[in-house]
């Protein structure tokens, strides 16, 4: 048997984000991950570290993650190719450029500072764009980073900080005896009075194990990278409507996707779709024609977990104490991974965190969605 | 019934006349423009090099597929120019892009796939240079354009090819400056006996080699090469004899392979489970003995399906095709089942101990300078990919999302093996508990640009 503070479940950024901070303030944290960590949404997502479009209310978890980002090479030890490099937000219509000028005067609100690019000045600034595109907004501070070192990184550290990283360690059983966690995972028996479910799309069925079952899907986003091509895009573009998302980086290589890729009943294997890859294809020819002569080397996707109002699953169960959820981040828990780490910590070790969670709040779902 | 054949090499085309024979009109999809494969790659239209120079010993083999392949395509649905990109499984749909250009989707009940095999090889410093090229590929410039990699090539690697084509090169008037063999004398002879199960490509081997010695083309055994030297160009090759002597040969090109490795990227995004064959050292699709994938409705053949020659290539192209119709309740014919059934088992005993004779040098690749690049995609030394194991990578998936070792554009199969030498040796483990890079579409690059 194994005693410790904390357990965590699931080593993607979120769990050994949290494993890490943990350990920075002496707990005794032991991280279960059922494969190798970041092997799922936070290993194989675009890598955009953006807070460029998302919804007021996950605003400040994308301030204090993006904090943290700045920081991330000194908190890890490990380069994980963090550029800050702009997100660049497109328009392809008037109606999509009222968008962007409506989000821009929200995120102000939040101390953000995105910024309006007109007709011209996007014309004279991205030639390589078509005539497709009418404005963009740009996040100076957003950027991206290479998501699969990030979660690798962030474990290393948190060993090296005193956390029990164990990998290949598929937990059988979870219980709570009213004081304390039981998890059984690879034959060994883990106790703690603190359980976090950092487990990606499967954090449903915990949550669900605890009474308190949400309405979640899987997402598997659809991605493609290029050969490398001669370096002309600095800056992470995205388009109202999210149905295109596209960098370069300095080697040259172009990485983009939109649209939804596939899986089996059981999730054993998840593969990218044909259809949304000519999809997103035709999009970034449409936004950047020179695209067209590049040829696809590879396309792939992985799996996160999706609840109906795009927002995750983030704070205190309903059910159970101890037992914090940090689950189903929609497709955009690459940014925030290092921020809901320090979340979680602050919620276990201060009791209170200085990120307002209400939206997240796992008992907002309704019944008749719990029921489909 | 709606079956399709990836590949018109001798395994396709052997199994097309079966189905063709039972009434069976099949989707005949291959890469190359008139099909043929790669042993018996065809010339373009119009090349006026004769049968006996381009296939040697085997022209008679050569001349009666490309006949059999001709007299096939009016009675199949014959799509050329073709590349299979992607597979869904699940709905039995192929990806197919013609020309470079156009994609489609075809629809199959049952789909036999005879996806051939391509060169191992060994990274060495310099293997990038211009005039670097594979055995099979510097075959393919001989066979299909009619072009040497050299008037003076030096041939490095192991196994009948490195002979064949340093024979090739000879008769089209070339003058190897040398043939390098990695493996020894020893190991050859030990193994050979074991061939007698083939005594004819037995014979052809040794005939290979006696002919070399009598054009007086230098043959060395038991070599570790060091370097390929060169600016723009190849200029020397730096190598050690068994003496542990040091040579420098001057040449102004050079092939090198040591055996061959299924390209079963297919069979993969099929779903078809792969297990390490250590004999030939290579990972290889699960089938049973009659080319029966564990996938519903797949079956496989040729080299793809195992490294196995152009004798088990046509044999098991036959042989599935076979149990295909079987499965099906379509006729088929069981006396050449059984015939076939019984020249495989035959086969099989051939094939093991000629890999044991022409073994991949594993501990050279594992042993590589850590300035080499073992991922020439990507440029990524072997020091990259040591540092990413030391980074808790514990298989190739892993070290590939550390390193990029595999993640250009030939998908690690060309890096594939020589990696997780590297990988498994600085992890201190066998090569097979490091794993396989996962296959991913597509399985060759494809534009991004859309014609229908």
């Amino acid at each position: 048997m194994v005693q410790a503070d904390v357990l965590i479940v699931g080593g993607g950024g979120a769990g050994c984000s949290a494993a890490l901070h943990l350990a920075q303030r002496g707990v005794r944290v032991v991280l279960l991950e059922r494969g190798l960590v970041g092997g799922q949404a936070t290993g194989v997502n675009y890598g955009g570290v953006r807070q460029q479009g998302r919804d007021p209310a996950g605003l400040p978890l994308a301030r204090k993650s993006r904090e943290i980002w700045s920081r991330i090479t000194e908190l890890t030890g490990a380069d994980v190719e963090f550029d800050p490099c702009g997100h660049l937000k497109l328009a392809r219509s008037e109606a999509d450029e009222a968008e962007l000028l409506r989000w821009n005067a929200l995120a102000e609100e939040y101390g953000l500072r995105p910024r309006m690019i007109g007709r011209n000045a996007i014309r004279e600034r991205h030639p390589y764009f078509s005539d497709v595109v009418v404005a963009g907004s740009l996040m100076e501070e957003d950027g991206s980073a290479n998501p699969r070192l990030l979660a690798p990184a962030l474990a290393r550290a948190a060993r090296a900080a005193g956390a029990e990283i164990r990998e290949h360690h598929a937990v059988t059983s979870l219980a709570h005896d009213g004081r304390q966690f039981e998890v059984v995972a690879k034959e060994t028996r883990f106790t703690a009075p603190w359980l976090l479910n950092c487990a990606g799309f499967w954090g449903g069925e915990i949550a669900a194990r605890f009474g308190e079952p949400v309405p979640i899907e899987k997402l598997h986003p659809n991605m493609l990278v290029t050969e490398p091509l001669p370096y002309f895009l600095r800056e992470s573009l995205g388009v109202v409507g999210g149905d295109l998302y596209l960098r370069q980086i300095p080697r040259g290589n172009v990485i983009f996707g939109g649209g939804r890729g596939e899986s089996d009943a059981g999730i054993t294997r998840t593969r990218p779709r044909p259809d949304a890859a000519f999809g997103a294809m035709r999009r970034a020819i449409a936004v950047i024609p020179r695209l067209a002569d590049a040829m696809v080397i590879r396309s792939w996707t992985g799996t996160d977990g999706e609840l109906p109002d795009h927002f995750p699953v983030l704070g205190p169960s309903a059910t159970t104490p101890g037992l914090l959820h940090a689950f189903g981040f929609c497709g955009e828990g690459f940014q925030t991974g290092p921020g809901v780490g320090a979340v979680l910590s602050d919620l276990v070790m201060d009791g209170a965190t200085d990120v307002p969670l209400g939206a997240f709040d796992i008992g907002r779902f309704t019944a008749a969605q719990i029921a489909v | 019934m709606k079956a399709v054949v990836v590949g018109a090499g001798p395994a396709g085309i052997r199994a097309v006349e079966q189905l063709v024979r039972a009434g069976v009109t099949p989707i005949w999809i291959d890469e190359a423009p008139d099909g043929g494969g790669r042993i018996t790659q065809r010339p373009p239209a119009g090349f006026s090099r004769g049968a006996s120079a381009l296939y040697g010993a085997d022209s008679g083999r050569a001349r009666r597929l490309h006949a059999t392949l001709d007299a096939l395509k009016p009675r199949t649905d014959w799509r050329p120019d073709t590349l299979v990109w992607n597979i869904r499984p699940e709905d039995r749909v192929l990806h197919t892009l013609t020309n470079g250009a156009a994609q489609d989707e075809v629809q199959y009940d049952a789909l036999i796939l005879c996806t051939g095999a391509m060169d191992r090889v060994l990274p060495l410093p310099g293997w990038t240079l211009p005039g670097v090229t594979s055995l099979g590929g510097a075959q393919v410039a001989l066979k299909s354009q009619g072009v040497g990699v050299g008037a003076n090539p030096v041939l490095i690697g192991t196994g009948p090819l490195l002979w064949l084509t340093a024979l090739q090169y000879a008769k089209a008037g070339a003058k190897p400056a040398a043939v390098l063999d990695t493996t020894d004398l020893l190991t050859k002879a030990r193994f050979g006996a074991g061939m007698l199960w083939n005594l004819p490509t037995l014979l052809r081997g040794m005939g290979l080699y006696a002919q070399l010695k009598l054009r007086g083309v230098k043959l060395y055994e038991d070599i570790t090469p060091l370097a390929i030297e060169g600016v723009n160009g190849v200029t020397a090759v730096h190598w050690r004899d068994a003496a542990w002597k040091e040579h420098v040969t001057p040449c102004d090109a050079v092939a090198m392979g040591w055996g061959l490795k299924p390209e079963a990227q297919l069979a993969d995004l099929a779903g078809v489970p792969f297990d390490y064959d250590g004999t030939q050292q290579n990972w290889v699709p699960r089938k049973d003995a009659a080319g029966r994938s564990p996938v519903a409705g797949v079956y496989l053949a040729g080299d793809g399906a195992g490294i196995g020659g152009v004798d088990v290539a046509e044999l098991g192209g036959a042989r599935a095709a076979l149990a295909l119709l079987a499965d099906a309740h379509l006729p088929s014919d069981m006396a050449l089942t059984h015939h076939l059934d019984g020249r495989l088992r035959t086969e099989r005993r051939f094939r093991a101990a000629l890999e044991q004779a022409f073994p991949y040098p594993a501990r050279l690749a594992a042993r590589m300078d850590d300035s080499t690049s073992v991922c020439r995609c990507e440029v990524i030394t072997a020091g990259e990919l040591r540092r990413a194991a030391a980074a808790d990578a514990p298989e190739m998936n892993r070290a590939k999302a550390f390193s990029r070792v595999g993640m250009g554009r030939c998908q690690g199969r060309l890096c594939g093996t020589p990696a997780a030498a590297v990988l498994a040796r600085e992890l201190q483990v066998e090569v097979p508990e490091v794993g396989r890079l996962r296959g991913q579409p597509p399985v060759k690059p494809v534009p991004l640009q859309q014609v229908d």
